[in-house]
């Protein structure tokens, strides 16, 4: 059977944007390990709203660790301590009885605090509007099979088009930087036939965007690497180094309007 | 009287035919018009793309913090089309046959074929976006088997199909987001829709980080809002997936079509317990490779319940492969609703395993033995993490346990040929319709369906609507239906946060759902039904006389969004059990107990019941008329589904 726990929650509460907000501490009581983690605040949501205190706000939607929605810096570890695992998939298996957890938002300037645990990620969006796409419009495209690519090439394409852009890397990094977010989709379409045509324009006006949302330098210490939760390697970032040094050295013409 | 529109003409040229008699808005014009595009899944965010890149001015809305978190993101399996690039005889006519046959003929020939017809179209069009699909040695696009079709037409990006789709498709949408040509509202909701005239001009929307709530004007408004699965409170969809823009729209005259047809989707990680927020899916491509058995006797499954024995410990002779032993052509790939429905018999025969009861298993033994654990791992790697990940156990060393969950919901807003509702200038595209999947889903169709409505379909038909208003003129802001309708979504929201009962909001829908599984779920009867009819109107009194919803409008209110979605579901809940009871028959995913052939099949009764039912919505507390459009077939022969 499932075994049970009492747990203290040092949750961070803010009410807006505005307000300087601070630690609250909660009693979780005789969780089940087999709960996901949401499910553990979930209960603990349910009892403040039955004691008529305003609930935690936090994002989450899927719940299966694939919309990226979902967030949290879990003793101090974005997504908690378990590794390749985003917050809706962690368990309370992970944790023991009496343990103390501490709960924050994302801390990054460019990640303002909307309430509670919830941040704005909207600069990703941006960013990914700078240039993340190949400029083609719906129909007039050749049949899929007359661009043939290597499974090797279109692999690795793959594991970097998984991002799920939920901001963990950044969060983890002590400059804030968002070059893992970044070199994701760089490297994505740098690998593929179809991105080459549009390669060092995008390389150099999503890491433009990237500067002006506010986020940090890349440390070079790898902890983006270490708490991403689906994998996006470090090479990611090497390879947007050598895109947009090529784009500056070669520099052709201005990024497309 | 429902008008389909679908056009005349032999079944293979009507969308040729259709495309070349729609009215087109000349380029220069078409600037002039305005599109609302509510949701950004694949159906919203393909459509919105492709609007804009015509020169639509496009407005799109979505609940999350960016357009590229829509569900059809957690899509796992793959994406068919016919394009019949492993010679095993796929054709566009049999991926048409399939799908009408796969929704138990209860879907609409015209609109059918077009979706097989425009199928090709997509993979050229992802592909070129820089989708990358899984792909053959020689740089080739791989394929995979699926349920209910018997040749290789599943494109599939590992177990990521839909992430990667609808990176695709949100790639296009900000490409014109940076053009200018699309304006996108995230974490906003639609609360009702705006009516002039009789037809749809703009929408009222919530901004759920400010409470604001705010009118949007436009010539035509597109619902891309997904299906209602979570009226069941435990599903595969996202926690915030609701019903709530279809309905609004609803009680402003779009008729809702089919309410009762739901999948309930075979291979789902087993309830665990009361605490449980939602269920997770693992994809149907599992069922290529693992086999699904119970052990053959009551005693066995009792022991195993107590965990006295192991499932590895029960001999091959010991064990029912029941999929393979009563449809021995289709094996363990029968179609969903027949998957589901025989595990639901096994449990119920006593012979379910889990400590609960309520699970078969599904066994890799055999396919590891033959292709080795790392062939294995390749194909099927992320789904075995993620099950290992949520209940501790590993399926390389013994098998998974699955049963059924609410996964999809086949019935929807109603459409003509053109996807416009009942209501003039209102479209339903994607899963948020009824139209495609009759009264079952094939795998992998249910992405083809949501981008074939955006990329291929809505671009040309929104057109014809656009270019017959007679007018370029922007629509009238200032039109006091604005103000009206903006009114009275605040006082809804007043009236909810005036609640102070003392249950809270998720206690009321999790009842909600408990009634819904247990008599609209996988066997319902006419006592059932008539029995949750009535405990659903209790229910819902019990919610506006005794929920408790805090806080203010103007913040992010957590409970205050949650209300506003579950008054929606109890409403549509009524109107499930309502339909479901009307239709005296069982086909596809409606499983009637009343009627079933002599080996327990579903039966049909196509003398009384070929036809698609459509509420209209006449008041509160008022009995929904149901209108029926009947179905006609001529080009394929209604006959006894089988999969032998």
């Amino acid at each position: 059977m499932a075994q049970h726990m009492n747990l203290t929650l040092k949750v961070w509460r803010q009410k807006n944007d505005k307000d300087k907000g601070q630690f609250v501490t909660y009693q979780a009581n005789d969780i089940a390990d087999d709960m996901s983690f949401l499910e553990m605040l979930d209960i603990v949501n349910e009892e403040l709203t039955r004691k008529g205190e305003d609930p935690v706000y936090f994002d989450h939607d899927c719940r299966e660790g694939i919309c990226g929605m979902c967030s949290l810096v879990i003793n101090g570890r974005p997504h908690g301590p378990k590794e390749g695992t985003t917050t809706c998939q962690l368990h309370m298996r992970s944790f023991h009885d009496g343990q103390t957890i501490v709960i924050e938002p994302w801390r990054a300037a460019a990640f303002p605090v909307l309430k509670d645990l919830a941040v704005d990620r909207t600069a990703f969006d941006r960013i990914q509007q700078a240039g993340g796409y190949v400029n083609i419009n719906t129909g007039g495209v050749p049949d899929a099979n007359t661009i043939p690519i290597p499974k090797r090439i279109a692999d690795e394409a793959f594991e970097s088009a998984t991002c799920i852009g939920c901001g963990a890397c950044v969060a983890a990094c002590k400059n804030a930087s968002a070059m893992l977010f970044v070199s994701a989709k760089v490297s994505q379409f740098a690998l593929l036939p179809q991105g080459q045509t549009e390669r060092y324009e995008r390389a150099q006006a999503m890491v433009d965007q990237m500067d002006a949302e506010g986020f940090g330098n890349c440390t070079n210490t790898g902890a983006c690497e270490a708490e991403c939760p689906v994998g996006i390697k470090l090479t990611n970032i090497a390879r947007l180094n050598r895109e947009y040094l090529t784009a500056k050295i070669f520099k052709q013409e201005e990024p497309h309007a | 009287m429902l008008d389909s529109k679908v056009p005349a003409g032999p079944l293979a040229q009507k969308w040729s035919n259709h495309k070349f008699n729609l009215k087109l808005v000349n380029p220069a014009n078409k600037r002039k018009f305005t599109v609302i595009v509510v949701g950004t899944g694949l159906a919203g965010a393909s459509a919105a793309a492709s609007l804009a890149e015509l020169g639509y001015n496009v407005i799109t809305f979505c609940y999350q913090d960016s357009p590229r978190r829509a569900h059809s993101i957690a899509a796992q399996g793959g994406i068919n089309a016919a394009k019949s690039y492993q010679n095993d005889g796929d054709s566009v006519f049999r991926l048409f046959y399939d799908t009408i046959k796969g929704g138990d003929y209860r879907s609409r020939e015209a609109n059918v074929y077009r979706l097989a017809e425009v199928s090709v179209n997509i993979i050229d069009q992802c592909v070129a976006q820089g989708v990358p699909f899984a792909r053959e040695y020689g740089g080739l696009l791989d394929n995979r088997s699926f349920g209910g079709a018997q040749v290789s037409r599943t494109f599939y990006a590992r177990g990521q199909t839909g992430q990667q789709l609808l990176l695709g498709a949100y790639s296009a949408l900000n490409r014109q987001i940076k053009k200018g040509k699309v304006k996108s509202y995230t974490r906003h909701e639609m609360l009702d829709l705006v009516m002039i005239d009789g037809h749809a001009k703009g929408i009222v929307t919530r901004d759920l980080v400010s409470g604001k709530v705010e009118t949007h004007a436009a010539h035509a408004v597109l619902m891309c809002t997904g299906g209602y699965g979570n009226v069941f409170f435990l599903s595969t969809n996202a926690m915030g997936c609701n019903v709530t823009a279809a309905w609004r729209a609803h009680k402003r005259g779009a008729y809702f079509a089919n309410p009762c047809y739901t999948q309930i989707h075979p291979t789902c990680i087993p309830v665990t317990g009361d605490h449980q927020s939602k269920l997770t899916l693992m994809s149907e491509s599992l069922r290529n490779d693992g086999r699904v058995w119970v052990p053959k006797t009551q005693e066995m499954a009792e022991r195993l319940r107590k965990g006295e024995i192991k499932a590895n410990d029960i001999k091959e002779d010991d064990r029912d492969y029941f999929l393979e032993r009563k449809y021995p052509s289709f094996g363990n790939l029968v179609p969903r609703d027949v998957a589901s429905r025989n595990a639901k018999e096994a449990v119920d025969d006593g012979r379910g395993v889990g400590k609960t009861g309520f699970a078969v298993f599904l066994d890799f033994k055999e396919a590891i033995g033959r292709l080795g654990e790392d062939a294995v791992r390749a194909k099927y790697g992320n789904l075995f993490d993620m099950y290992y990940q949520i209940t501790d156990e590993n399926p390389y060393k013994q098998p998974m346990r699955i049963y059924p969950a609410v996964h999809y919901t086949m019935g929807g807003v109603w459409v003509d040929y053109n996807l416009m509702t009942t209501i003039p200038g209102l479209y339903a595209l994607g899963e948020c319709n009824f139209s495609d999947h009759g009264a079952n889903r094939l795998g992998a169709s249910a992405l083809m369906q949501g981008l074939a409505d955006g990329y291929f379909v809505i671009p040309y038909t929104v057109g014809d609507y656009l270019a017959k208003l007679g007018s370029f003129a922007p629509v009238d802001h200032s039109h006091p239906a604005f103000e009206a309708t903006r009114k009275e979504v605040e006082e809804k929201i007043n009236k909810l946060l005036s609640l102070n009962g003392t249950q809270t909001v998720d206690d009321i829908h999790k009842k909600l759902g408990h009634i819904m599984w247990e008599y609209c779920g996988m066997a319902r009867t006419a006592e059932g039904l008539q029995k949750a009819q009535g405990l659903i109107q209790e229910l819902k009194k019990e919610f506006w006389t005794n929920v408790k919803v805090l806080g203010e409008n103007e913040e992010l209110n957590l409970s205050l969004e949650k209300a506003g979605r579950v008054a929606d579901f109890l409403e549509l809940g009524e109107l499930m059990v309502v339909d479901a009871l009307q239709r005296a028959e069982s086909c596809g995913g409606h499983f009637r107990l009343e009627s079933q052939t002599e080996e327990g099949e579903a039966k049909r009764n196509d003398e009384e019941f070929a036809y698609v039912s459509a509420w209209e919505y006449k008041g509160d507390n008022v009995p929904e008329e149901l209108h029926k459009e009947d179905l006609v077939f001529e080009n394929v022969q209604l006959t006894q589904r089988s999969y032998k």
